[in-house]
């Protein structure tokens, strides 16, 4: 019976979270202390260790919940119901994609679509940078976090270097200079 | 166009290295699937990333998930889509199994904490080093300027979700080059 509700939550939460990331906190939070599976509390904690650990929170926070409430065999369960709307999903548009990519309409809207996606990855990057400094206390620790970003976005962006490089010395940065 | 041809343990390896690195939230790991997919493996050519990642934007789940799953999808169908997701999952539910075991002694480590302290200012050069990119290869136009800044001010200001917004440019885009090919307007 558990196995079946924590199956059907985290379908609903993957199939409810357009546009990925933090717009569908609400949705699991509201799912899981509507269930009684976690405080909201804990879920605060959960939401803590999805920053800190690598991976999409939707799959981190199914993880989680999945194995408080079901062990092993629930944080897979769960893991599995939150990406299997993305699979249904992505094959249906994947199909339509190819069909009509070459069609002058589609091409029209990708058109349209790419500067957009540009502009939302710009957008993406004010939001996170305004998330950060306020998270960060202190001057000290702004500044570094600003030195930090400057250096990475040079590396990345101009250098290419290799991001998984350049996040590990980053983390090591990080351990040296922030208190 | 000759793709290479990837093995499903390519493709599984591919992104479990890039769902180890993905970070605060999908975007973050744009250069980095740039880098492996494009350059290192050229399974895919540089601009449609960009369609592959308005795409992953605009249908249910996560940027990581969904692309990991079209990129798999389009080299090896099905077996590939499933290579590629359970190779972006799997670092992200063994971490959490292993934490989950000590959770409070990790949240209060305070060497954890400084490091991501850094990792989470890297997360920021990241994402603007993947504007920049896909800006100065994308904006090449007035149009394409005046569309990804509309979306740089709707999306920050959180004036409509995101989907609206993809969907809007792909409207304005069909309305404004059908337009302009017709003769109608320049």
């Amino acid at each position: 019976m558990i196995f079946w509700q924590l199956f059907a939550s985290f379908f609903k939460i993957g199939l409810f979270t357009i546009g990925g990331g933090y717009a569908m906190l609400a949705l699991i939070q509201q799912e899981i202390v509507r269930l009684g599976w976690m405080t909201p509390q804990e879920f605060v904690d959960v939401v803590g260790i999805a920053e800190v650990t690598p991976g999409p929170i939707a799959i981190n926070s199914a993880t989680f919940v999945g194995f408080r409430t079901g062990g092993i065999p629930g944080a897979l369960l769960a893991s599995f119901a939150v990406v299997l709307p993305s699979l249904l999903c992505v094959s249906v548009v994947s199909r339509m994609w190819n069909r009509y990519k070459e069609a002058r309409l589609v091409q029209f809207m990708f058109a349209g679509i790419r500067p957009v996606a540009a502009g939302l990855v710009a957008a993406a990057a004010v939001l996170i940078a305004l998330a950060t400094f306020r998270y960060v206390q202190g001057f000290p620790g702004k500044l570094w976090t600003g030195l930090i970003a400057a250096g990475c976005f040079y590396g990345v962006g101009v250098k290419k270097w290799n991001p998984i490089k350049v996040l590990m010395i980053a983390a090591v940065l990080g351990l040296l200079l922030f208190r | 166009m000759q793709q290479k041809r990837a093995s499903l343990w390519n493709l599984f390896s591919v992104f479990f290295r890039i769902g180890a690195f993905t970070f605060g939230g999908g975007l973050a790991m744009l250069p980095l699937i740039e880098r492996e997919v494009v350059e290192v493996q050229g399974w895919v050519e540089q601009e449609e990333i960009l369609d592959i990642v308005a795409l992953s934007q605009s249908v249910p789940g996560a940027i990581a998930v969904n692309s990991a799953i079209f990129i798999g999808l389009r080299l090896r169908g099905l077996a590939g889509a499933l290579a590629a997701l359970l190779g972006v999952m799997t670092p992200s539910v063994v971490i959490i199994l292993i934490i989950a075991h000590f959770f409070t002694q990790f949240q209060s480590n305070p060497y954890v904490m400084r490091a991501f302290s850094g990792v989470k200012a890297a997360v920021i050069g990241l994402v603007a080093a993947a504007a920049w990119r896909v800006g100065r290869q994308v904006v090449t136009s007035p149009y394409a300027l005046a569309a990804s800044l509309v979306a740089l001010v709707l999306s920050v200001f959180d004036l409509l979700p995101i989907v609206w917004i993809i969907i809007l440019g792909g409207i304005s885009g069909i309305i404004y080059f059908s337009r302009r090919e017709g003769g109608v307007a320049k």
